[in-house]
């Protein structure tokens, strides 16, 4: 697999205040990625920083490579022909994320013509074929609706075609479904596996939602406070996480099948940005805390082959030897 | 949509017919127009026969009814000074008026909104903290004091344009000047404020993602949106074209509405008084008419509410 988005060191700050601390993320062509976290984590930040869609008040450094060319802090000419054109993104809301006083076939065809320089009949053509795509009934009469028209499932699916009209490598869903009822959720995650399928288009997923990347994404970047802390087959992270954390993402998860158990929440919250602890970051929280774990911030480091985990303890080997972490 | 507009008309009507009213009710309560013009000092036959002249003596909701039905045949009745039609007055005074308030209406806007827009975009820039700066005093300042500082300095200091009057246009330029300056700083801040919250949103970042350039954004995405909100705030202006120079036609002694407004008041001059204040809020309320129309034109959402009101 070619890797097609190589990020390194990627570094965000608002206003001084570090909200990304050093982001290293490949993303091959044609995969299924999962961003997971809790809100503020930085799995937004990270890409809207790659794409440079972040205000200008924000401080971004480090390197986001596509096919080997860095496009961090790229002219504007190039970065437009790049978003949309090789990596789209769709985001949370989608009634707010469309334009409320265009039609969405207007919305649909600013994109063909920019990326693929469509116009006129052309484009209203292949912006029905793009509604057809995504599942939306009556797809010629709806390219004349405006966004309060439609609901949610539907205003997303018009974003997912918005954004397959650039025929792009990579699709960027941060948190595609959170704003939608549950049936319709999987129904748009389906969506999104199976024009992967058909496209051979790469998916990053953001997400706070473990049922949502368990279903859709093959490889799972853990992250917390501004830092990626595992990394791993999805099927891994639920079967053996390694970093305490992980493991109390699942531990708070509600088993699917036997006995029902009290669900286990991770004790404390999040550091705030302005006073991160000088080591981990989940240490305060952590039931393995030892004292090394307050000197540095441990590194990413391999626990098995294709599994890494920033953790001095990783749980995986605590595993192992049998002892099981419950946080209390 | 004739509904719709059917509604709103019917509502305009009703508001005209509640300020007739109100003037109406509020002009016979705050004094005796005879004594006023009379003068205190009249023989009693004189100030009775003036009353018998202008109905002044029959019952209030007599001299009401009659003014209304007056109003439906276009008879908006005589002034009492010099028994001329009050329409006639009026009418004769409204371009002056114009005069000062056209130009001042461009200059706002032809400031106030580009000044605004180019703020909101240069957020937290030099140009914007100028810009709200100069904003903030154009509208804190009073249109009188604003008024009296500019011919204190232009007038009275440099001696380059004239004090007061209305001679020729360069007598325009310090009245349109206070005028437009107030106006121009309002819109200014109104529409940085709508161009800053569009910018905030989420579907400015939409469009960025997929790939539209930041000017054509701002062009295709974000002024249409600010542009609803900044309708209400010149909506109100042109609504405000006859009645807005008052204070200013006071202090240039321009010879507008305004000022007959003014000296009409002073003097009960009733059917004057109320001739005007029927012509400001006519002004008022179609404009507010055309801005509710507009809002429909702006705004898709708006416009299904007023289809589901159409039944």
């Amino acid at each position: 697999m070619n890797t097609l988005v190589t990020i390194r060191d990627l570094r965000v700050a608002f206003d001084g205040v570090p909200a990304l601390h050093g982001i290293d993320l490949d993303v091959g062509s044609g995969e299924a990625l999962a961003l997971v976290g809790e809100s503020g984590c930085g799995k937004s930040v990270t890409w809207l920083a790659a794409l440079g869609l972040l205000p200008s008040k924000a401080q971004v450094t480090g390197s986001v490579r596509l096919d080997g060319q860095e496009i961090l802090h790229a002219p504007p000419a190039r970065l437009d022909a790049i978003r949309g054109g090789r990596i789209a993104m769709i985001f949370q809301d989608p009634a707010s994320s469309l334009n409320p006083v265009h039609r969405i076939g207007r919305q649909i065809t600013e994109a063909l013509r920019l990326h693929r320089g469509l116009t006129g009949e052309a484009a209203r053509e292949e912006a029905r074929r793009l509604l057809d795509r995504v599942g939306m009934p009556d797809a010629r009469r709806r390219l004349q609706a405006y966004p309060h028209e439609l609901s949610g499932g539907q205003n997303q699916r018009v974003m997912i075609a918005m954004a397959l009209a650039g025929e792009p490598e990579l699709l960027v869903a941060d948190e595609p479904t959170t704003a939608l009822d549950v049936t319709i959720q999987a129904q748009i995650l389906d969506l999104l596996s199976e024009i992967r399928r058909d496209t051979g288009m790469a998916l990053v997923l953001i997400s706070h939602d473990l049922g949502v990347v368990a279903e859709t994404c093959e490889r799972v970047c853990v992250m917390y406070a501004g830092r990626i802390v595992e990394e791993t087959a999805a099927q891994t992270l639920f079967a053996a996480p390694a970093h305490p954390y992980a493991a109390g993402l699942m531990a708070a998860l509600p088993p699917m099948t036997g006995v029902r158990r009290r669900l286990a929440a991770i004790p404390g919250g999040v550091p705030e940005p302005w006073s991160m602890p000088r080591g981990c970051a989940f240490a305060p929280r952590c039931p393995l805390r030892g004292v090394a774990c307050d000197a540095a911030v441990p590194p990413l480091a391999t626990v098995a082959p294709g599994h890494r985990a920033a953790c001095l303890r990783p749980q995986s080997q605590v595993a192992a030897t049998g002892r099981l972490l419950v946080p209390a | 949509m004739v509904r719709f507009l059917g509604l709103r008309l019917a509502r305009a009507l009703l508001t005209l017919v509640l300020v007739v009213t109100f003037a109406f009710i509020v002009l016979r309560l705050s004094g005796d127009p005879a004594l006023l013009i009379m003068s205190a000092d009249a023989p009693p036959e004189a100030i009775a026969a003036f009353r018998q002249a202008w109905g002044l003596d029959d019952p209030v909701w007599q001299q009401y009814l009659r003014y209304f039905t007056a109003i439906f045949r276009g008879d908006l009745g005589q002034s009492m000074r010099d028994g001329r039609p009050a329409i006639e007055l009026v009418a004769e005074r409204v371009p002056a008026t114009l005069a000062l308030t056209l130009p001042a209406l461009a200059m706002k806007i032809g400031l106030g909104i580009p000044a605004g827009i180019y703020a909101a975009l240069h957020r937290n820039s030099f140009a914007d903290r100028a810009v709200m700066l100069l904003a903030v005093a154009g509208f804190t300042v009073p249109s009188f004091v604003l008024g009296l500082l500019l011919v204190l300095v232009f007038a009275v200091q440099l001696g380059w344009l004239p004090s007061g009057g209305q001679d020729s246009w360069r007598h325009a330029i310090l009245p349109v000047l206070t005028l437009g300056i107030g106006g121009a700083a309002v819109l200014a801040r109104f529409t940085r404020s709508a161009m800053l919250e569009v910018l905030g949103q989420p579907y400015m970042r939409t469009a960025l993602a997929k790939g539209v350039p930041w000017h054509v954004a701002v062009r295709r995405h974000a002024l249409p949106n600010a542009a609803i909100p900044t309708v209400t705030i010149v909506g109100f202006m042109v609504g405000s074209l006859l009645a807005g120079a008052v204070v200013v036609e006071s202090v240039f002694s321009w010879p507008g509405v305004g000022r007959l407004l003014v000296v009409a008041v002073a003097n009960r001059d009733l059917a004057v008084v109320q001739c005007i204040l029927l012509l400001v809020a006519t002004t008022m309320v179609s404009a507010n008419l055309i801005v509710d129309l507009l809002y429909g034109a702006l705004d898709p959402r708006l416009r299904a509410q007023a289809k589901g009101a159409n039944g």
